[in-house]
């Protein structure tokens, strides 16, 4: 494979698994909020707060790692981006510190307060929001150069059915993944009532998630069209998501292998999710930067790769054992 | 005011707020790790008991070192656009490197804070420390040499204003990388143990005469003396490494303005109108010994400089407050431990407050030390390749993010202290240990 080729997939990866990580905790922080609301607090509560505390960080880590990475293999990126996202990449910065401070002040500083618990729950809401809008302005029309500088249109980003379609799929997506995994979760936990209510969650999102599916597709045969060609010619992909979905759901619905339920959904966004990403290629932000025009030089490509390889297994052992004491281990769980 | 001004103040502001929460996750894990395991040697619950509650404030600190650094990391994009993509081609491989070290710190804090008691043996727990404290110090080493190559750029060339040649090996151990690197280092880790052994001495003259708070004491200061005076030289490495690669930053500190031997170092005092140095404390020689280790080493002046090339003369002030705290952290943590040494009272009131006041002091010196080297570089962000004119973004609404942040930061520092202060007044030592039935 070519460098440019090996990076991307690279970044793209640790970007798929932000957005399973991520999503699980944004979605976490809403339900938790909304449980709160009904009375339900403490049924799901201890479920979520298990398998989130002990992780958040490497959440985190995640995203860091990724725009970081995409930086240092394609150093254009800075350029372009960065001049034109101050303002939401601000605001999407502000959302994150306020959620990441949660966890130090409120999960192991003492009482909860109502105030913090409602900033939790609504930026795990937003934060998807606001990173999707990365996506949508990739694909061209929202940035433009003029004489040399790069300006950002954002009223244009406003008014664009596209943009707001990716902003709708990023949210009931997040509330799906992560309503799919805390179901799964609970049942390990043998916590009845909080699978029961976590299942309802899970079931009453997964319909908006396909319908928010189907509307980005339409909405970008119009926003840019050789994209959505490209998408045609790999229809497979998003076949096979859908039919990874349908699994999912399946079994949710007659409460069977939930394991494997949650593993479907991950394969049903991986599906789609690289499917979306090679079609793109080799446009890193239309038609500005592409893969080939924005690569670092080849000594530094090499460099990087070389030590992604040895951070990498450095990585797999220890995601490993983090897993095996708070993800599997059937004793901690149940939170013996 | 124009986005080059507000970028700066919006980077220094986060920079410098991040530093706070990145040297306490640099060096309280050393001293976590240190007390467990001494707990563990001399099954003394005691320590054990203090490596948890030292944790316990350390996953509040660390938050906001996590969120503070996110920001800087993704403002560096947003804020310096045309720097990033120049760092990107040429020094971003320790940063790269850096998000590895995050990574292998935040999954063993995860296993750390949530396994105290599910091994059986304790000395398993203990292990899981150790990669937490190479983590954070590695991710301090790394993002320290990308600051260094700021400093004195290397292993690349410039031709016709296209980068080539990249040699991203060279460019991260460019020449300032070893002495900064120790001192960055050397000074986390003896901040720590001044904060940690400055809240134990102050418990202490509250009178909680409790044998817990005088073991923290003891390690910390122990600990303390010998990472200070590691500090200080790392810190004459740093200014030998200024005389020979950077002078102008060595001779803006010291107003040093003519070329010459048997250079005085100047503490204090201030410039006149003809730039004449007025009511300062002048030590012979001692600025030739600093940059060069001998009394006729040769100090370059600031007079060889272009004007316009010149950092701000008020580093005179940064670099003496920095070196003056840094006598003082000696001075101090060595005679409490003559007195403790000799059997004098080590529990002298006034040793106490001393120590106290070595934890504030020793973060203004972290902060002293990075302005001075910071503003040092003006007006270059890339010593001698970019200005920091042309590195910043020309977008507009910088303001509104530098306000918008200013009041995060506020609001950060202010729940912050006070969840800690909630944490530790709520449950002392005493009657933590009662709860876990310690007997002593
Ligand atoms: C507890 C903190 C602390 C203490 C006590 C000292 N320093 Fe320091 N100093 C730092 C914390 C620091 C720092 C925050 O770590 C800096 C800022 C940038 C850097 O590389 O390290 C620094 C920078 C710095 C530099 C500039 C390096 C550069 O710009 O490349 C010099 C020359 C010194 N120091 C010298 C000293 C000397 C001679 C000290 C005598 C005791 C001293 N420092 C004490
Ligand atoms: C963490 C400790 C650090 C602190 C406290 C610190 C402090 C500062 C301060 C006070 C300034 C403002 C200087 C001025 O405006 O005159 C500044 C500027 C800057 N620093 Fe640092 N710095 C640190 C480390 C770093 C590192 C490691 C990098 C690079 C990766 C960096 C990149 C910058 C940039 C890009 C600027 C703006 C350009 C400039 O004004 O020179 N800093 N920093
Ligand atoms: C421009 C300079 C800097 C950038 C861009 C930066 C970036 C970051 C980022 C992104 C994080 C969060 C990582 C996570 O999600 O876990 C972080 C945390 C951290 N940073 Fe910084 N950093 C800078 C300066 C420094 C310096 C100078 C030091 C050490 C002297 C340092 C030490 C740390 C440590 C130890 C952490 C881990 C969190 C903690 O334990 O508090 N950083 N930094």
């Amino acid at each position: 494979m070519e460098m440019e080729l090996i990076a991307i997939t690279i970044l793209w990866t640790f970007l798929y698994g932000y957005l399973i990580v991520a999503s699980i905790d944004f979605g976490a922080g809403f339900f938790s909020y909304y449980s709160m609301l009904t009375g339900k607090e403490h049924t799901i509560n201890q479920v979520i707060n298990r398998y989130l505390s002990p992780v958040w960080e490497v959440t985190n880590v995640f995203l860091v790692f990724f725009f970081v990475g995409i930086v240092g293999f394609f150093p254009d990126t800075a350029y372009y981006y960065g001049t034109a996202l101050l303002l939401p990449g601000g605001v999407a910065l502000l959302l994150l510190s306020i959620r990441g401070s949660f966890y130090a002040f409120a999960n192991y500083g003492a009482r909860k307060s109502r105030t913090y618990m409602f900033l939790y729950g609504m930026t795990g809401l937003f934060i998807p929001a606001s990173l999707s809008t990365v996506l949508t302005i990739s694909e061209g029309g929202f940035i433009r150069e003029v004489e040399g500088d790069v300006v950002f249109l954002p009223w244009n980003l406003l008014t664009s059915s596209y943009s707001w379609a990716v902003v709708f799929l990023a949210l009931v997506s997040v509330l799906f993944i992560s309503a799919a995994f805390l179901t799964y979760y609970a049942h390990k936990a043998e916590d009845g009532p909080a699978f029961e209510v976590l299942r309802q969650y899970a079931l009453f999102w997964s319909g908006p998630t396909i319908l928010a599916s189907v509307w980005v597709f339409m909405a970008l045969s119009r926003h840019n069209m050789t994209h959505f060609q490209n998408m045609l010619d790999i229809a497979w992909a998003f076949l096979l998501s859908l039919a990874c979905f349908l699994g999912a759901v399946y079994l949710i619905w007659w409460r069977k292998g939930l394991g494997w339920a949650f593993i479907l959904v991950m394969l049903q966004f991986a599906f789609a999710f690289f499917g979306y990403g090679s079609s793109h290629l080799p446009y890193l932000l239309y038609p500005y930067i592409t893969i080939q025009s924005g690569l670092t030089h080849s000594d530094m490509g090499w460099a990087l790769i070389l030590s992604f390889i040895a951070g990498f297994l450095l990585l797999v052992p220890s995601l490993f054992l983090l897993m095996r004491l708070f993800l599997f281990s059937a004793r901690y769980v149940r939170g013996k | 005011m124009d986005p080059t001004i507000l970028s700066r103040i919006l980077t220094a502001e986060t920079l410098a707020f991040h530093i706070i929460w990145a040297t306490i996750g640099v060096g309280v894990p050393v001293f976590i790790s240190l007390a467990e395991a001494w707990g563990i040697y001399k099954k003394d619950p005691h320590y054990i008991l203090m490596a948890r509650r030292w944790t316990r404030g350390f996953v509040i600190t660390v938050a906001v070192g996590v969120v503070t650094g996110t920001s800087i990391g993704l403002m560096l994009s947003l804020l310096w656009p045309r720097f990033m993509q120049l760092a990107g081609n040429v020094i971003s491989l320790p940063l790269f490197l850096e998000t590895f070290a995050f990574f292998f710190e935040a999954i063993f804090l995860g296993i750390y804070l949530y396994t105290w008691d599910r091994f059986k043996k304790p000395v398993i727990h203990w292990l899981t420390s150790i990669p937490i404290i190479i983590g954070s110090s590695l991710s301090a080493v790394f993002i320290t040499t990308v600051n260094a190559f700021m400093n004195t750029p290397a292993g690349f060339r410039l031709e016709n204003g296209e980068l080539t040649d990249i040699r991203p090996l060279e460019a991260m151990f460019n020449p300032a990388t070893p002495s900064k690197v120790a001192h960055v280092l050397s000074s986390s880790y003896v901040t720590c143990a001044f904060l940690l052994g400055g809240i134990a001495a102050y418990f202490l003259l509250k009178g909680r005469n409790l044998e817990y708070h005088k073991k923290a004491l003891k390690m910390t200061m122990v600990a303390g003396l010998v990472l200070a005076v590691a500090t200080a030289v790392a810190g004459d490495l740093s200014g030998k490494f200024l005389a020979k690669h950077v002078p102008e930053k060595l001779a803006a500190a010291e107003w040093h303005f003519e070329t010459r031997r048997e250079a005085p170092l100047i503490l204090g005092g201030y410039l006149d109108e003809n730039n004449e140095v007025r009511g300062a404390v002048k030590i012979p020689w001692a600025l030739s010994i600093l940059g060069k280790g001998s009394p006729d080493g040769e100090i370059i002046g600031l007079n060889e400089f272009p004007e316009e090339e010149r950092p701000p003369l008020y580093l005179h002030y940064l670099f003496d407050g920095m070196v003056l705290i840094g006598t003082y952290l000696i001075l101090i943590s060595a005679l409490f431990l003559y007195a403790w040494w000799r059997k004098k009272n080590p529990w002298n009131r006034w040793l106490l407050r001393g120590i106290v006041w070595g934890a504030p002091l020793s973060f203004l010196a972290i902060e002293l030390g990075w302005m001075y080297a910071e503003v040092g570089r003006q007006p270059w962000i890339i010593r001698g390749v970019m200005r920091v004119e042309d590195a910043a973004t020309t977008a507009d609404h910088v303001g509104l993010l530098l306000m918008v942040f200013s009041l995060l930061y506020v609001a950060l520092a202010v729940i912050a202290v006070s969840v800690l202060i909630r944490l530790f007044r709520h449950k002392g030592p005493e009657k933590e240990m009662e709860e876990r039935r310690i007997i002593l």
